[in-house]
């Protein structure tokens, strides 16, 4: 099974990214922003975390109109996987992939610790592993993580059941205290809290390597 | 031709930095201010002839993202 995790210039969670899914067993490629093809037989991408374009006029603006961006979207289109975090989850808003948007963080301050979550939903090969209700702590990095979609929208989320983690104590005045959100097929997660940087013993808190580890069994049994 | 886009966070979207700004402006002594919202001025020199249409898709597809913010073109 392959992973393929792009980068783009100011990405700086794509090491850490490409590391969490080789520990879950996963053959990862790197792949830059500027190309036009993804490594073939990929069947997850991810989208790291980072200042993509150094956040220049909004957070995963720039980045989300890249040339590799296209091949995401069709890979999304096929019913292929897509995992965004931080600065990805800003770039899959922006290209349209998840709904909403992520505002500055109400308190106005970039905020850098581990918060509580709720799993809210196992329907997901992302959160399966962990069971729905399920508490549990990850890192958070953001200036701009305050999740924004209008009623209907946050109605549709909870009634389609797409939330896929919420914060035990909002951190940043995220809409319905929403940490990360599942597309309409369940196959591209969005969240802002960092698995990959709590995913092995010497992190102090592997609470996401579940993540990485059911995800590949899922993928596996496909 | 040079134009101006005004972009701005829809009513409804909460704004924290114009709210600190507000409470900044307050602290300052001045009063009577209700309220305050930040938004981004971005100036385009363009081809003569540039559509409205062809800015507007600008704004659209990079400028301004239309699930939080608004925009107005203004021609100078």
């Amino acid at each position: 099974m392959k992973a393929a995790v792009i980068v783009f210039p100011g990405s700086n969670c794509d090491r850490d990214m490409a590391r969490a899914f080789e520990q879950a067993g996963l053959q990862v490629d790197m792949v830059w922003h500027k190309d036009t093809a993804l490594p073939s037989g990929v069947d997850i991408i991810g989208v790291p975390g980072g200042f993509s374009f150094g956040d220049y006029l909004r957070c995963g603006a720039i980045a989300a109109n890249a040339p590799i961006i296209q091949e995401v979207k069709a890979h999304a289109d096929r019913g292929g996987y897509v995992l965004g975090v931080c600065n990805g989850f800003q770039v899959l808003t922006e290209t349209g992939l998840l709904p909403g948007a992520l505002l500055r963080n109400a308190g106005l301050k970039y905020i850098c610790r581990t918060v509580g979550l709720t799993v809210a939903t196992e329907d997901s090969v992302y959160t399966k592993g962990y069971g729905k209700g399920t508490e549990i702590g990850l890192p958070i990095a953001h200036h701009d993580g305050n999740y924004f979609a209008d009623d209907a929208t946050l109605d549709a989320l909870e009634s389609e059941d797409r939330v896929a983690f919420r914060y035990t104590a909002n951190p940043n005045g995220a809409a319905r205290d929403i940490a990360g959100i599942l597309s309409a097929n369940r196959r591209v997660l969005g969240m802002m809290p960092h698995p990959e940087r709590a995913s092995e013993a010497a992190h102090g808190n592997d609470d996401g390597a579940r993540l990485f580890a059911h995800l590949t069994t899922e993928l596996a049994s496909a | 031709m040079k134009v101006r886009v005004h972009v701005m966070l829809k009513q409804g979207v909460l704004d924290p930095q114009g709210e600190a700004v507000r409470h900044a402006l307050g602290a300052l002594g001045f009063e009577g201010v209700g309220s305050v919202r930040q938004g981004k001025v971005i100036e385009l020199d363009l081809a003569d002839g540039t559509s409205d249409e062809t800015i507007g898709q600008m704004c659209e597809k990079l400028l301004a993202n239309t699930v939080i913010e608004s925009y107005r073109i203004e021609h100078l």
